[in-house]
């Protein structure tokens, strides 16, 4: 094929989306009936480099257009418009046990798109692509705010969205790694969330006095975002993922301060010693570390730890008590909790207290622990340290990736309309029934 | 303590080229609320640009602008874009402002609310807003300036590894160089070159010509240029030198031009910035002695008889229309685009009021008809567009001042159009214009329609 006679176009619209945000690809001006392989490569923070990449054949016009057309091969195939994002994996080579997350959200993800010749699936460096593109992905809305927030002696960011407001405000927390993960409040924010997202477990204060935080740490952070005068203080919702989940629900049912107007539990279990601080907590599971398992591939597996449920009631929050509504998000592929066993018995409870009314649970075949805004790359395990592990472990997550890509979709969709709903709803019952 | 929840406006995307679409949207209004839709920018001149639309929330409390009719406002009707393309200066700014980024490598910031109420929306501070940018420059998109040979004037690249079809973009006469559209151009796959032919001060013809020769070489030869797939865009004046260029040169063979708002005005011997700079004398004295309707320059110089034919509308906006009709009477003043071999695209509005430009473009068919090449033309005339026809969503400029040379005299120029038929002009002719590029300079015609 003479170059000169086919330059091909490749487009991206739009070309800087939010990261929740579709896209279309589109090549045109190729040779009708050619075969051609679309890859996005991706160089993360920490220096690797991912792929993704689909084959696809030219129609008559000479035109391919991702949404629409299927992938015949590569790192996903069939119909799917968002599958060079969500597909991307480790270029070989790499080590094993990444994840791909971003620590600074207030630059986009940068992605190269590229059109190549024929049906490639290695030896990508080596190749010149018939065209690229660069797109740019981001976290933040044009106009959010982010605030670091240490009042309180807190470790958080508090992210604002553009306008007067005042917001809904929610708190956001992540699970057994720590860090300050601010990505999800971040994309909260662009939806109209007035975002605090908690470092809890490797706060300033705990790697100070080696101390772990208690549980007023929590009722500051939730009095720090109430008083803010950009935060409708009335309407605050709290979502938790993985350890996340046991803070989230222990302060939803037992809290004085913290009156939560809906809660979102992702990927955990309201199995805990009632009442129990964040370091009784840990110890909790420490005490059946012999529970842990491995897989074939020595990745360990965690669920067992909190199995079977207990019918002890002071070993499990009392969900009965719920005030607010709950949406819980499983994985039932899930290794590393038994976030499915966790939600059949916080139903169960639920029920016979009365409030289930309350409860609204997506489950999703196939998907994994780590339940991630939409488009993030599945990682069925991954390296992690803990706070209370000193050295790092293969963690088996769970999910098949395709599956556990739609779940992640989906959830966020629903998971968006939920907070809506009981945060900004209330004044027009059919608000959000159209999205 | 409770507190009103508000509403949430969306704009989606909240990031896009200023050629894209967007959807705004508002949720959680009270059902059938009266709400004004405000567009708010500051430009870079440090004026404030405003548009705005009323509407009423639906039973669920939504007001969709892509969906919605406007009742009011700076637009009617259902105009998904109005908020920007009827942006026009905040009351009390200064007379004939003109809106066009000069920096295209930062977007134009563009805050949208809503209010409640129509009338007296003003009056309230705003119930939620939102924030979008427009970029004239897609990620990856390369800015180069170039001073090279003694051209001037910036060089915009696509990503990717190229080569690229590629086009020589000129603006029309007055102010600097202008890059927005070359930036664009890139965005939509093509090397872009905005070429600075107006600043430089050129002795002769001959040596102006040779400027544009020049300038077109340099292109061609540029390592991510496919040499036998470059284009001449032109507006306006920019135009003239596309046609001048076409017609004449032994060396420079386009595949393709694209005129909009068309002047083939070019009287043999003479420098267009010549040319313009007596265009602006004529102005000069023309509102230096207003009441005098017949002026008689003893200069030699292509314009002094014709000079009669001053027009100042009822806003006292002076319109160079009629004496431009008078002046391309006579073809031996005009390029002779007969000679034109290559497919043309031309693009003007049917109220220009700046120049004959709907007459120039008939006579440039009439003329390829004659030699048989009728086919290489394409043409749109857009009915009530008016002289600037920008790229899409642009706020429409009906008149603006223009400062006289050197002097402190400003006169306000009338480009003409109406505001819808114009914005809807900008946004048709930007896409027949991207799918006439697409055609000639991307995909490569068979051997037989080749010329």
């Amino acid at each position: 094929m003479d170059r000169k006679q086919y330059c091909v176009k490749l487009s991206v619209q739009p070309s800087r989306g939010l990261m929740d945000e579709k896209f279309i690809v589109l090549v045109q001006n190729a040779l009708p009936g050619s075969q051609l392989t679309i890859r996005a490569l991706h160089q993360c923070e920490d220096g690797h480099s991912w792929e993704a990449f689909g084959h696809y054949t030219a129609d008559t016009t000479g035109t391919i257009n991702v949404s629409e057309d299927p992938s015949i091969g590569g790192t996903y195939s069939g119909v799917e418009q968002m599958g060079l994002l969500w597909s991307f994996r480790p270029i070989p080579g790499s080590k094993s046990g990444l994840r791909m997350r971003k620590k600074n959200i207030q630059t986009p993800m940068e992605v190269t798109i590229s059109v190549y010749q024929g049906h490639q699936t290695e030896g990508f460096a080596d190749l010149v692509p018939l065209s690229g593109v660069a797109v740019e992905r981001w976290y933040m809305a044009p106009g959010v705010r982010r605030i670091p927030v240490t009042e309180g002696g807190l470790t958080a960011a508090l992210f604002l969205p553009s306008g007067p407001g005042p917001f809904p405000g929610l708190l956001d927390l992540w699970g057994g790694g720590g860090q300050l993960v601010e990505y999800r409040a971040a994309l909260l924010a662009s939806h109209g969330f007035a975002s605090m997202a908690i470092d809890y477990l490797t706060a300033k204060i705990t790697m100070e006095t080696g101390k772990m935080v208690d549980n007023q740490y929590f009722e500051t952070a939730y009095r720090v975002l109430q008083q803010h005068p950009q935060v409708c203080g009335s309407k605050i919702a709290m979502i938790g993922l993985s350890f996340g989940t046991s803070i989230t629900l222990k302060m939803a049912v037992y809290s004085e301060v913290i009156k939560l107007s809906a809660a979102v539990c992702i990927s955990g279990s309201h199995v805990q010693p009632v009442d129990g601080s964040v370091e009784e907590i840990l110890r909790f599971f420490q005490k059946n570390g012999e529970k842990t398992r491995f897989s074939e591939k020595n990745e360990v597996i965690w669920r067992d730890l909190l199995l079977p449920i207990p019918t002890d009631p002071s070993l499990k929050v009392n969900v009965g008590r719920l005030q607010c509504p709950l949406l819980l998000v499983v994985g039932e592929d899930d290794q590393n909790w038994p976030s499915q066993e966790s939600a059949l018995d916080i139903k169960e409870m639920m029920a016979r207290a009365g409030n289930s009314h309350l409860l609204t649970v997506l489950s999703y075949p196939n998907a994994g622990h780590l339940i991630e805004p939409p488009y993030t790359p599945h990682a069925r395990s991954s390296t992690l340290k803990t706070v209370e592990i000193e050295e790092k472990v293969m963690c088996l997550w769970g999910g098949q990736t395709v599956e556990h890509s739609r779940a992640q979709e989906d959830a966020w969709k629903k998971m968006v309309v939920f907070l809506k709903e009981n945060l900004y709803g209330g004044r027009n019952p059919t608000s959000f029934s159209h999205l | 303590m409770t507190q009103a929840v508000p509403p949430i406006l969306s704009i989606t995307p909240s990031r896009a080229l200023v050629d894209e679409k967007f959807q705004v949207l508002v949720e959680n209004l009270p059902p059938g609320c009266p709400v004004t839709l405000h567009s708010l920018h500051h430009s870079e001149d440090k004026d404030d640009w405003e548009a705005y639309g009323h509407y009423v929330s639906d039973h669920r409390g939504v007001v969709s602008v892509t969906e919605d009719l406007s009742f009011g406002g700076t637009y009617t009707g259902k105009e998904p874009m109005g908020l920007l393309w009827s942006m026009r200066p905040v009351p009390g700014s200064r007379e004939g402002l003109r809106l066009r980024k000069i920096n295209v490598c930062t977007p134009m910031l563009v805050n949208i609310s809503v209010h409640s109420g129509h009338e007296d929306f003003r009056d309230r501070t705003p119930l939620a807003s939102a924030l979008a940018e427009r970029w004239y420059m897609a990620p990856g998109v390369k800015r180069i300036d170039i001073n090279k040979q003694g051209v001037q004037g910036t060089l915009f690249i696509p990503p990717g590894p190229g080569p690229f079809p590629t086009l020589l973009d000129m603006w029309g006469g007055g102010v600097g160089l202008l890059e927005y559209r070359s930036a664009l151009l890139a965005s939509r796959g093509y090397v872009s070159f905005s070429l600075d032919y107006l600043r430089s001060e050129h002795l002769s013809a001959d040596v102006e010509f040779k400027y544009f020769e020049t300038a077109f070489n340099i292109i061609r030869n540029h390592p991510q240029v496919i040499p036998d797939r470059v284009g001449i865009l032109g507006i306006s004046l920019g135009s003239t030198v596309a046609f001048n260029l076409t017609a004449y040169s032994t060396i420079i063979k386009p595949r393709c031009i694209v005129c909009i708002s068309s002047n083939h005005y070019h009287p043999p011997g003479t420098t267009l910035k010549a040319g313009f700079k007596i265009l602006s004398k004529y102005v000069l004295l023309t509102v230096c002695h207003e009441n005098l309707m017949i002026i008689q320059i003893i200069v030699t110089n292509m314009y002094h008889r014709h000079f009669h034919k001053a027009h100042f509308d009822e806003n006292n906006y002076m319109s160079w229309r009629s004496f431009g009709l008078d002046l391309i009477a006579d073809p031996s003043n005009n390029v002779e685009v007969g000679r034109i071999n290559c497919p043309m695209l031309l693009v003007n509005g049917c109220d220009d009021q700046n120049w004959p430009t709907v007459e120039t473009a008939e006579e440039v068919a009439r003329l390829l008809r004659e030699g048989g090449k009728e086919h290489l033309l394409s043409r749109l005339a857009y009915p009530g567009a008016g002289h600037l026809i920008e790229p899409p969503f642009s706020p429409h400029f009906r008149a603006t001042k223009f400062i006289i040379l050197n002097s402190k005299k400003k006169v306000i120029l009338l480009w003409g159009g109406h505001t819808k038929a114009h914005s809807d002009a900008q946004e048709d002719s930007w896409r027949k214009i991207l799918s006439f590029l697409q055609l000639h300079l991307y995909h490569s015609p068979s051997v037989k329609a080749k010329l």
